[in-house]
């Protein structure tokens, strides 16, 4: 048998070299681009803002499309978060479309577990992944990937400054989602109000060490549009599906009776500036950063929580394996403590139930003693009495065949003897 | 400067390439919604100033690609191709000519040794190529010894525990609590498998070998040295090649099992009708019709390695490295990564489960 001896050498932290000729692995991208059309985008939007701030109208101006729903009621108990899903395409790109939004957000009086919520929501989306990427049988290739990976925060107009609902919730949100802030509903901000609500926005999440999602500044071809953008934050929006007539084109826009606030136009407002960053240039980028940072960030706390380390104190590499394999016995053990704590309680339970039945059986048996005992005096009292009426219609009967027998004889003696007859009559009535 | 080597193969017979170009106003036949549609020329960074009405139904999803496309090219990609045959088939040269430079173990380290080692080793050398802007770790895992022994007995084994060991290093990484944002990929993609031009028939080495190493990895079986045969005698070989491989049960790269759908199938359909591909290597160029050509220059004639008529390589090069690279590596991921990861991780459970006297089918009905 030949006997086996590996030498591995690895290259030594690989070389640049040059190639002769023309070899065909450009076609590297194409090929990656390729199987990921076939395979279909996903995209999953968070918009958090109070009721009524044009969130889905955004939405639908954004995506250029009429998704379904009607406005919320400005009455719900808490903060809730409705998720729809839908299939868009575009030429040969399919996107699986989901728009998660708050539903009663800061329409309570009391908003101090407003954020809480969301914060659940967006856990349990990688909370899902988290598990997918632990099973031991999984396809995480075909699985469909709710994590958000863009929140659209929706502040309001108020052209003053940001409300402490708003800091609160984003500082919350801001180590698990990308977030974006923008003004909902600017056409209601002059121009000049506008450049000055933006600075005090911008300054207050900065001291309030609140990290919103920057654009990528890394990628030459997209460094500078990014740049400029990040100066732009937070966007300053309007929307609206409802389409006016401006020159000899149809635009979407919304008219007010001094004018008309045209969506796409950009000095009217950042929808396009919005749009751009969102979908056109960083759509890549904010799913990569959901995965490799906000993602990563979960499995590890959540892994630490849950006992896992990586080394243990004496820097020995721990395995996965060996944690599990403890928590499995840990966890089995529990288990069949609890079986037999239950098993345990089962008995006694019977056994209290048939000692209960028991002492019931024996009630009843007393109780059919008593009633039967009872029954019986009564039936012998009952024959006394019979008995007893019995002697006096006996007696009655006697005295009778007596006195009729009396009678007869006096008949026989004549009738001399009325007065005797009456005398007798007399006694007999006494009798 | 590189001087162009020019592809002779655009016959009709050759139709494997198969990438369609994308651009952003690309239409597809796909039913789309009435709100979208196909973008116009327009786009908002080039043609503000008084170019073409810009189409204000256009959302820009379909910008993804490019945005895929520009991480993709500055991220690099990774590929290890691992080679197994005897000593003398040619793997080195092959390397070479596949990726144009000097790419082989015995390239790069001078004093190759002639040698035969007396065990199989497993070596191997990265490199780091570029074209057209796209960056690539090539990673070249050489075996030298196997085969080579007088008695070859499990000669494969060394082989399987490396491809084994890269899985589990790569399965390390993935379950560490801190792990890095790319885990770096060492894991075999793709082996090509030598066989010699014997004409006849496989070799019960190559059975053995092919069937347990076509469980764990993609094999890619080819006929080295294949101007040692004429064309009834290669496709006579090939022929009874491919009867062997089904009659053991072998499945070979692209594996049937594995098409995802019946364009696919149609397309790998022809590939598995033509392996394996007879090749020839070759780093030396030479005059041919008043072009430089890759070839092998004998008294008789001078064989050109990318000209279909003389041997197949244009077909593995096109096979691994323009169309199917990328599912080469899917399949290396999702599926032979995938099936180490679930033994590795039953094979702890059930050690556990028995101490425990949990039957085994209680647990597989909780992991599923």
């Amino acid at each position: 048998m030949a006997s086996t001896e590996i030498a591995r050498q690895a290259g030594e932290g690989a070389r640049a070299v040059p190639l002769s000729g023309h070899v065909g692995f450009d076609s590297m991208p194409d090929q990656l681009v390729n199987k990921s059309v076939n395979h279909g985008f996903c995209f999953n939007i968070l918009c958090v803002g109070e009721t009524g701030l044009g969130k889905s109208t955004l939405m639908d101006t954004l995506f250029n499309t009429k998704f379904e729903g009607e406005p919320t009621q400005h009455n719900q108990p808490g903060v809730q978060l409705k998720s729809n899903t839908y299939e868009l395409q575009e030429s040969n790109v399919r996107l699986k479309l989901t728009v998660v939004n708050t539903v009663g957000f800061g329409d309570q009086i009391n908003k101090e577990d407003s954020y809480k919520s969301i914060v659940e929501f967006i856990d349990a989306q990688f909370e899902a992944y988290l598990q997918e990427e632990l099973k031991i049988k999984r396809t995480l290739h075909s699985y469909h990937d709710t994590r958000i990976h863009a929140c659209l925060y929706f502040i309001a107009p108020t052209g003053h400054s940001l409300k402490s609902l708003d800091l609160v919730t984003m500082k919350k949100l801001d180590s698990k989602v990308n977030i974006i802030p923008i003004i909902a509903k600017s056409d209601a901000i002059s121009k000049s109000e506008l450049t000055k609500f933006k600075i005090k926005i911008t300054s207050e999440l900065v001291s309030n060490g609140v990290q919103i999602y920057q654009f990528p500044t890394d990628d030459e071809t997209v460094a500078e549009i990014n740049s400029t953008m990040n100066g732009h934050l937070p966007f300053a929006v309007v929307g609206s599906t409802e389409e006016v007539k401006i020159g000899n084109k149809m635009v979407k826009a919304r008219q007010y009776p001094w004018g008309t606030v045209q969506v796409e136009n950009e000095n009217h407002c950042d929808f396009v500036k919005l749009r751009e960053m969102l979908i056109r240039v960083n759509m890549e980028d904010l799913r990569e950063q959901t995965h490799t940072r906000h993602y990563e960030l979960y499995r590890r706390c959540k892994l630490e929580e849950m006992g896992f380390k990586d080394t243990d104190p004496d820097s020995k590499p721990f395995s996965l394996q060996e944690t599990y394999e403890a928590k499995r016995n840990e966890f089995m053990s529990e288990l069949q403590k609890k079986e037999e704590e239950m098993r345990q309680m089962f008995v006694q339970r019977v056994k209290e139930k048939e000692a209960e039945l028991k002492e019931a059986e024996k009630e009843l048996h007393e109780k059919f003693d008593r009633l039967k005992k009872l029954h019986q005096d009564e039936k012998k009292k009952l024959e006394d009495k019979k008995k007893a009426l019995d002697d006096e219609l006996n007696m009655f009967k006697q005295k009778k065949t007596a006195a009729e027998l009396l009678q007869n004889q006096a008949q026989q003696a004549g009738g001399s003897t009325t007065l005797k007859r009456d005398k007798e009559r007399k006694n007999l009535g006494f009798l | 400067a590189p001087i162009p080597v020019t592809r002779v193969d655009e016959t009709a017979v050759y139709q494997m390439e198969v990438i369609p170009s994308y651009s952003s106003s690309a239409m597809s036949e796909a039913v789309v919604p009435d709100a979208m549609m196909p973008p116009a020329a327009g786009s908002l960074y080039g043609e503000k100033a008084g170019g073409p009405v810009v189409d204000f139904s256009y959302v820009g999803i379909d910008a993804i690609l490019e945005q895929m496309r520009r991480k993709a090219m500055k991220q690099g990609f990774e590929l290890n191709i691992m080679v197994v045959g005897q000593s003398g088939l040619g793997k080195s040269t092959l390397m070479n000519t596949l990726f144009k430079s000097k790419v082989s173990r015995k390239s790069v380290l001078a004093a190759a040794q002639e040698k035969i080692p007396k065990t199989i080793e497993i070596k191997s050398i990265s490199h780091d190529i570029e074209e057209k802007g796209v960056r690539m770790k090539l990673t070249v895992i050489d075996t030298p010894g196997f085969g080579d022994q007088i008695n070859n007995e499990n000669c494969w084994q060394p082989i399987m525990k490396f491809i084994n060991d890269q899985y589990e290093a790569y399965l390390q990484e993935e379950i560490n609590i801190n792990r890095k944002k790319r885990i770096p990929d060492s894991r075999v993609h793709c082996c090509i498998y030598f066989i010699p031009p014997t004409g006849h028939c496989l070799r019960p080495l190559d059975v053995e070998f092919m069937r347990r190493l076509s469980k764990v990895v993609n094999i890619v079986p080819v006929i080295a040295k294949a101007d040692t045969l004429t064309l009834e005698e290669r496709d006579f070989f090939k022929k009874k090649i491919r009867e062997e491989l089904r009659a053991n049960g072998i499945d070979v790269y692209p594996q049937k099992e594995f098409d995802e759908d019946a364009e696919d199938r149609m397309i790998n359909e022809k590939i598995r009708e033509m392996i394996p591909f007879a090749v020839v290597g070759s780093d030396q160029e030479y005059q041919v019709n008043g072009r430089r050509l890759l070839g092998r220059k004998t008294k008789w004639g001078t064989i050109e390695v990318e000209n279909i008529a003389h041997c197949e390589f244009a077909y593995l090069r096109d096979l691994l490295i323009r169309t199917h690279m990328q599912n080469i590596k899917d399949i290396t991921s999702s599926i032979h990564y995938e099936m180490y990861r679930v033994r590795r991780l039953n094979e702890n459970n059930t050690v556990v489960a028995h101490a425990n006297g949990i039957p085994e089918h209680h647990l597989a009905a909780h992991e599923m």
